[in-house]
């Protein structure tokens, strides 16, 4: 549909998250310690914050949630009986203020979870989802959308976009038919967008992804990747925080004769998650792990998926404890002899 | 060029040492461990008060040993990581060189193991004490508020396992949790199973963790989980009149029985 402009007053904008969050869940930021945000279900409003430059988590949780039963089974003598999940009991989640980078995720887990064969669980919990992105006033050093083909008031991903207004009121686009239903439920809160000036933040260019494509098609053998990995210690803060890492393991737990199957997340850059049965790791060493994140999302995904497997939000060096900064990274490769 | 630089290059030229491990700049005003190779790389190294990180976890990694011989900028907690290191066999002394970094940050020459050791004597050995008071706080409340305090904290735990990653003392090649026969903990991130491994691990550590505090620095949600492992180090003093990372032929503190050790709790 053709996007349809409004403006939402302050007020408005409370008056229409009570309403949202009376009847549906709202997963909304709030301030949870210093310089913490963190997204919760339905908080009171006076505890939601639109001041946040970036979240620690990621909200792929809505999702991909981070843990996520996939069956139940009961263990008969010889064989299982299994009990399916019933995903019409998943109900719709409201996003409230997700970064455009955010919201530009869920079109890259997409292409990852329906590529072949449709991930059911992914795609009803999507379905369900209804997105209002918040473009960006304010950004950091660690941000860098605009080197991944985003920007700080992109539209993808959101069903409704707000952008703050130098009055402090909200532009608010309206983009989807999903985020045309919420304005239809509250018509008298979204009224005629002026021509006020919207604050976006500028986000200074840091390298050219299509060049960083380019060079990784012969960089797998290069030094580099040792060199810039040494100080990696090989968790999982990166991937766990990542809105685009999709990786999971696959898990039974049973107690007496039932159990159930859960998927939750994993990492490329743990050891155990090449580890084969017979001993064996074809990624025995830290460096071939951060070789692999970067051509994977880099590389690889532009190559099969056709769509970078990253959105620039910068969370991965934030949270990082060794300063892993995936920017400064590219940077470095943008510039390598290959 | 700092100290630590000029005694970096030192080492490198005279190939003491193939890599010396140390601190640089990093991006947006952090510091961040430099692995320096050459002499002429030297002039990155740095050291302030921002330099806080438990280098020691490198001495295990693959890549790092790789190099040849190591040199490492410790400070006094580094310095006692070095000596469990070596104590548990796993580092051994003439394969490093450590550029000790005094309270005053002037620079130390440790000619051997036995004149760290004789340092670390002389050093206040005892949690920090800013741990020292949280640990006082939470000593203070009931059972139930201090279960209710960390059943909160280990809610957000996401099992990304940058606490053990970045311990030099969690240096298993196969961690109790990359086992699956039989699977001691849940794979899966959830408030009691996250409180099963926090536990745990502190009770691997009881008697090896030297309090650095890195694996709370390193969480990416900001668990304090360092103060579960810094209790256990005033415990294990308090039961075995033994700090961690004193010398390097201290005896493992939980597997090792002397004569005298208390047995009330039996007799």
């Amino acid at each position: 549909m053709e996007t349809i402009k409004k403006l939402i007053s302050k007020q408005s904008l409370e008056k229409l998250y009570t309403t949202l969050s009376a009847s549906r869940k709202v997963y909304a930021p709030v301030v949870a310690a210093a310089q913490r945000v963190e997204y919760k279900y339905n908080p009171a409003f006076a505890d939601v914050t639109f001041e946040h430059i970036q979240s620690t988590l990621s909200v792929k949780n809505v999702v991909f949630p981070k843990v996520e039963n996939i069956l139940y089974y009961t263990n008969n003598k010889t064989d299982s009986t299994i009990t399916e999940i019933d995903l019409t009991k998943i109900q719709e989640v409201v996003l409230w203020g997700a970064h455009p980078c955010d919201t530009a995720a869920y079109d890259i887990l997409r292409s990852i979870f329906c590529w072949d064969i449709k991930d059911e669980f992914f795609a009803k919990r999507l379905e369900k989802l209804v997105v209002i992105g918040l473009a960006c006033h304010q950004s950091d050093a660690y941000c860098f959308c605009t080197s991944v083909g985003l920007a700080p008031n992109s539209t993808k991903g959101s069903d409704i976009l707000l952008s703050k207004l130098k009055s402090g009121d909200y532009l608010a686009e309206i983009l989807t038919e999903k985020g045309n239903a919420i304005v239809t439920a509250s018509p008298d809160l979204f009224e005629q967008s002026n021509n006020d000036e919207v604050v976006i933040t500028e986000v200074k260019q840091k390298f050219n992804h299509e060049q960083v494509t380019e060079k990784l098609k012969t960089a797998f053998e290069n030094p580099f990747w040792i060199e810039n990995s040494l100080r990696c210690i090989g968790c999982g803060a990166c991937a766990y925080i990542c809105p685009t890492c999709a990786c999971f393991d696959i898990q039974d737990e049973t107690k007496g004769k039932e159990g159930r199957r859960y998927r939750s997340w994993d990492s490329c850059g743990l050891k155990l998650f090449t580890l084969h049965t017979s001993g064996h790791n074809p990624r025995e060493v830290q460096s071939q792990r951060w070789r692999q994140r970067i051509m994977h999302k880099f590389s690889y995904m532009p190559a099969r998926n056709k769509s970078l497997g990253c959105v620039g939000c910068g969370r991965c060096s934030r949270g990082c404890p060794v300063d892993m900064n995936i920017a400064e990274q590219l940077q470095d490769l943008e510039k390598l002899e290959v | 060029m700092s100290n630590v630089a000029t005694k970096a290059k030192e080492l490198l030229e005279s190939k003491a040492v193939q890599v010396v491990i140390g601190y640089e700049n990093g991006t947006n005003g952090v510091v961040r461990p430099a692995f320096i190779t050459t002499p002429a790389n030297a002039t990155k190294l740095i050291y302030d008060e921002r330099c806080v990180q438990n280098l020691a976890v490198y001495l295990t990694k693959h890549e790092v040993k790789h190099f040849g011989k190591m040199g490492i900028v410790a400070t006094l907690p580094v310095m006692r990581s070095i000596m469990m290191l070596i104590s548990e066999q796993q580092v051994l002394p003439d394969n490093i060189v450590v550029i000790g970094i005094a309270d005053d940050g002037n620079i130390l020459d440790f000619a051997d193991m036995k004149i760290m050791q004789a340092h670390i004597g002389k050093s206040n050995l005892e949690n920090p004490s800013k741990d020292q008071e949280k640990l006082a706080e939470l000593n203070k409340m009931s059972l139930e508020e201090r279960f209710k305090f960390w059943e909160n904290e280990f809610s957000k735990c996401i099992k990304c396992y940058a606490c053990r990653q970045s311990c030099p003392m969690c240096y298993c090649t196969r961690c109790f949790t990359d086992c699956n026969q039989p699977q001691w903990l849940p794979v899966q991130s959830n408030t009691h199973g996250n409180m099963e491994w926090h536990i745990l691990r502190a009770m691997h550590l009881a008697g090896r963790c030297i309090s650095c505090g890195e694996c709370g620095r390193a969480c990416p949600v900001n668990i304090p989980c360092h103060l579960l492992t810094m209790q256990l180090a005033a415990q294990t003093f308090n039961y075995f009149n033994v700090h961690a990372g004193i010398s390097e032929d201290m005896k493992s503190v939980m597997s090792t029985f002397e004569p005298n050790d208390k047995e009330s709790f039996i007799i």
